[in-house]
């Protein structure tokens, strides 16, 4: 009986040790990169097909958030670590030009490469975006061209702006975060980008964003402990805090200023004046 | 449930050789209560000693100690409330009596009492021990509120620390104690009462049928309200103003046994359509349930009168503006708060000592939204907590000990109580961590307080003296409000989780003089209060509601002192002719000798009352002066000063063995258009009055 008392105890440690080594082979299983994103869209060029995934099943106006990857047809695979740029363009009827976008780089998944596009303008009847990519696997450089549907919310709330500014620059400020709103003491995010020329956008560093949330539907009320959005030169965008006391309709007003603290864009909210000419607006 | 089945197994066993038909009522009269626990009213002390002169407010002078005023509503034995002028009044008109007692008014219905110039949060408010908590953000709705007077025998208002039995408490102590036939031997009695006021048309019916057997009894009452708009002095309609209410309550008792007995209550409330003529919107609900069961047994060892109760309650309010044609925005503002509570108390008696043991403890949920609709209608509503689902966690021990000497008594009192609060939902936490971003969900207290209450009798002379302190933990509003907007000083209240508890400590003296004829009482308070929780401008920050002139944040002030002195007199001129009078003197500053908000001016009052047989007649005269130390910060302005007069008559006819009693009488005999410093956003009081009321009791 007494060795019984003492052999149950290791009995019970093997068996849950063993037990424990098993729970870790499981984990081996593969895991879907994309498992929890969307397919926007889907370009088949070259024997290949670019999967070109998002948290949405569209390009929207304004900032978004991609994950490409590409199958080799012929194998069913996809090709490890590619080489991927992008260059949208909107056609209008007299010009052409891009929008502010990131490099595409791998992700944790070698398969996946990630990166953002920020369409300050959606397409429409007679004007349309095309997205061009271009790619390099094994040393040899592929192209594939689609035109795509860029679209404007249906809610017609304003997460990007594009818009002169008192330095004669063109600018595009888009509202990164937060993606859904709360109650709450919101991270804010938003990248501001200049426009070099037609087709090139560069990230603005070191400028400043004052913020003012208001409700227009109650009295154009303000929320306290916001934070103006400062530049971050890790993600390169600017980063602020957002208060929102209720849940409604919002309006973020805001004021951009450069370096030198001079107004580029942007009044301040008053009893006379309900808004800035630069602003995010959003419900929830 | 389980209790009900324990009760249930109880009645078996106890009376499974009575009938089925009195089984029947009983077990009736268990499962309407659902599940609570309650207790029998042993005291008689207010209508065994002084019921004689119980015409409103009877103070106790020959328990000079207690220096409790008990108001007088319907003792079962006496029908002393019918030499009310007013029989069927309010509670709230009936604990405006009190001196000590002062109701902020806000319409016509539901008025919040304040003690010592003290209100809702600075008080323990209860009925039959039962720890109750307003559901409204606004204070529509006092605890008061939600019984009748057909539920009750007696209000017990006590000043300070005298009233920290119940829970821990400030300013002082009001227990509504329900009315309850006790066990009599084949015992009916039903009463229909009837009653009628000019100025706003209020009816007002009430049944009561009281059954009491040698070891069971049970009441049963209904009362119902409806009145329309009043009007002001002068005629001026006061819009708004109507309501409409009524309120049934079951009282059951069992005696087990010599030693034990079993109690049960239980209270439903509801008013509807109720207006606020003072505040911008008004309340379409305003419920209750509240009930209990209660054991009690008469000794327990070396103790004595050990009691027991479990108790429960839920309250629903909702506020809504539809009836306002002009408002900024539509809004809807419904809250609930639901307690749960216990309490367990024994007395000990020892040579001079008499002590009283007692633990308590007491759950509460507190939650309050608001959901406004902008004008816009293709915005979508805008929906916040107001109350962000508070938990409070009561538990509390409480000590007294009346100690006797010859001519004198010292009666000690302490209390120790632990509270934990919970912001529960975490829309609403976030929400408050807008404003306090290192604030915790969870947060505990302990709260404390003793006193020392020495009084002596030294020939025609009854004198008192007390000194006390006590701390109490910031109320829902104060501690995690958010927006909750005061029509009073027009600003947005925003909830203070770092508060720190309030203190007092408290000096009161009290003289009385009394011969065969004469009886005259001086007695005051001081108040002193470090970290005294008030709500102060902060500049900077947006206002949300529409209109308003900014917002305030509760902060503890480095203290406040509120001082009260009262005078009181009666006079025998006959045997059946009295004159009563009072006259009170109050003051409230803070450390910056800034004036408190609703601190009454000298308030005055006088009645002459005469009664023979079963003939009761009385002329009061009351007034106050006006306003001095009022303060503009605080939404004060000057009130003017004002007298107004009231005549009432009463007489008793004997149909047989039944009692037709009538009462009629007017209010505010000259039609004096007045309005007082507790009047929010000064509306005026009520015109003219007649009433009139019919009491005819069977048996």
């Amino acid at each position: 009986m007494k060795t019984i008392k003492y052999l149950f105890p290791i009995l019970c440690l093997v068996l849950s040790l063993t037990s424990c080594s098993t729970d870790d082979d499981d984990n081996n299983i593969e895991i879907n990169p994309v498992a929890d994103l969307m397919m926007v869209k889907s370009i088949t060029a070259n024997n290949h097909t670019i999967e070109i995934y998002g948290t949405d099943n569209q390009f929207n106006l304004g900032y978004n958030e991609f994950s490409i990857r590409i199958k080799n047809n012929a194998t069913d695979t996809y090709f490890e670590n590619p080489t991927i740029s992008w260059v949208p363009v909107m056609h209008m009827t007299s010009m052409s030009h891009s929008c502010p976008r990131s490099a595409l780089t791998i992700s944790e998944f070698s398969t996946v490469a990630n990166g953002f596009i920020i369409f300050q303008m959606p397409g429409n009847d007679t004007e349309y975006w095309e997205l061009t990519i271009t790619y390099e696997i094994d040393g040899t450089s592929y192209e594939a061209m689609e035109k795509i549907s860029v679209v404007a919310p249906a809610d017609s709330m304003k997460r990007v702006n594009s818009f002169m500014g008192a330095d004669d620059s063109r600018y595009v400020l888009a509202m990164v975060k937060p993606e859904n709103p709360d109650v709450m003491v919101n991270d804010f995010t938003a990248a501001l980008y200049k426009m070099e020329n037609m087709m090139t956008f560069t990230p603005v560093a070191d400028y400043m964003v004052g913020v003012d949330p208001r409700m227009p539907g109650m009295g154009n009320h303000s929320s306290p402990n916001n934070e103006d959005l400062t530049y971050n030169s890790d993600s390169q965008m600017y980063d602020g805090k957002l208060s929102l006391t209720m849940t409604g309709y919002w309006k973020v007003n805001l004021i951009l200023y450069n370096a030198d603290g001079d107004v580029l864009k942007g009044e301040e909210v008053t009893e006379t004046n309900m808004e800035s000419s630069l602003y995010f607006d959003f419900e929830f | 449930m389980k209790y009900l089945k324990d009760i249930g197994g109880l009645l078996y066993l106890n009376f499974g050789h009575s009938n089925n038909l009195k089984l029947l009522s009983i077990a009736v009269a268990f499962l309407i209560s659902t599940a609570g626990y309650s207790q029998e009213e042993t005291s008689k002390e207010c209508t065994d000693t002084c019921s004689e002169q119980c015409s409103g407010v009877c103070t106790d002078s020959l328990k000079i100690h207690q220096l409790n005023e008990v108001l007088i509503i319907s003792p079962k034995k006496k029908l002393a409330y019918q030499r009310e002028s007013k029989p069927l009044s309010s509670v709230d008109e009936y604990l405006e009596k009190s001196q000590q007692v002062t109701m902020i008014k806000r319409g016509a219905y539901a008025w919040e009492p304040t003690i010592n110039n003290m209100a809702s949060e600075r008080l323990s408010v209860t009925i039959d021990g039962m720890r109750i908590f307003a559901a409204c953000t606004d204070k529509m709705d006092p605890v008061t509120s939600y019984v009748d007077v057909s539920n009750l025998s007696k209000v017990t208002v006590a000043s300070g620390q005298k009233g920290s039995e119940h829970g821990a408490c400030i300013g002082g102590a009001i227990d509504l104690k329900l009315d309850k036939t006790g066990f009599r031997e084949d015992y009916l009695k039903v009463s229909i009462e009837d009653g009628f006021e000019s100025n706003n048309q209020q009816m007002i019916i009430g049944a009561d049928v009281n059954f009491s057997e040698e070891k069971f009894f049970i009441d049963a009452d209904v009362i119902y309200r409806k009145a329309e708009n009043y009007t002001a002095g002068g005629g001026e309609e006061v819009l708004y103003s109507q309501f409409e209410k009524y309120n049934l309550s079951f009282n059951g008792g069992l005696l087990l046994d010599e030693e034990r007995k079993l109690t049960t209550t239980f209270i439903f409330d509801e008013a509807r359509d109720v207006g606020y003529p003072s505040l911008p919107m008004d309340v379409s609900l305003a419920r209750a349930f509240i009930y209990s069961v209660g054991y009690e047994q008469l000794h327990l060892g070396a103790f004595t009168n050990w009691e027991s109760k479990l108790y429960g309650n839920s309250i629903t309010h909702i506020m809504d503006d539809s009836q306002r044609p002009d408002v900024p925005i539509r809004m809807d503002m419904p809250g609930w708060s639901d307690t749960y509570g216990i309490y367990s108390q024994a007395r000990l008696k020892q040579e001079k000592h008499n002590l009283l043991f007692k633990v308590d403890g007491f759950y509460n949920r507190s939650l309050a939204e608001m959901t406004m609709y902008p004008n816009d209608s293709n915005q979508s509503a805008m929906f916040m907590l107001t109350w962000p689902d508070v938990r409070t966690l009561n538990t509390g021990v409480y000590v007294e000990d009346n100690i006797a000497f010859e001519k004198a008594e010292l009666k000690l009192a302490t209390r120790i109580t632990y509270q934990n609060n919970l912001v529960a939902d975490e829309f609403g936490l976030n929400s408050l961590k807008i404003f306090y971003p290192d604030m915790d969900a969870a947060q505990n207290r302990f709260l404390s307080s003793v006193s020392a209450q020495y009084s002596k009798k030294v020939n025609a002379f009854d004198m008192s003296i007390g000194i006390s302190y006590a701390s109490r933990a910031p109320s829902v509003s104060e501690g995690f409000g958010f927006y909750l907007f005061n029509s009073s000083d027009n600003h947005d209240y925003i909830g203070n989780p770092e508060l720190k508890n309030e203190q007092a400590i408290e000096f009161n003296g009290a003289v009385t003089f009394k011969n065969e004829k004469l009886k005259i009482g001086l007695s005051g308070n001081v108040f002193r209060m470090p970290n005294y929780i008030i709500g102060e401008v902060e500049t900077g920050l947006s206002t949300m509601t529409i209109g308003a002139d900014g917002v305030k944040i509760y902060k503890n002030l480095d203290n406040a002192t509120i001082t009260n002195v009262m005078f009181n007199s009666e006079y025998k001129l006959t045997k059946e002719l009295k004159v009563t009078s009072g006259v009170s003197y109050h003051r409230g500053v803070d450390s910056d000798a800034r004036n408190l908000p609703f601190i009454s001016p000298i308030a005055y009052g006088s009645t002459l009352a005469y009664q023979k047989n079963s003939f009761y007649g009385a002329v009061e005269m009351q007034g106050a002066s006006k306003q001095i130390n009022f303060n503009p910060t605080f939404g004060e302005n000057q009130s003017k000063a004002y007298t107004i007069f009231s005549l009432s008559l009463g007489k008793t006819f004997y149909i047989s063995k039944n009692q037709l009693y009538t009462k009629a009488g007017v209010q505010n005999i000259f039609d004096k258009y007045y309005s007082t410093y507790a009047d929010w956003n000064n509306i005026p009081r009520m015109g003219r009055n007649f009433h009139i009321t019919l009491s005819y009791k069977i048996g």
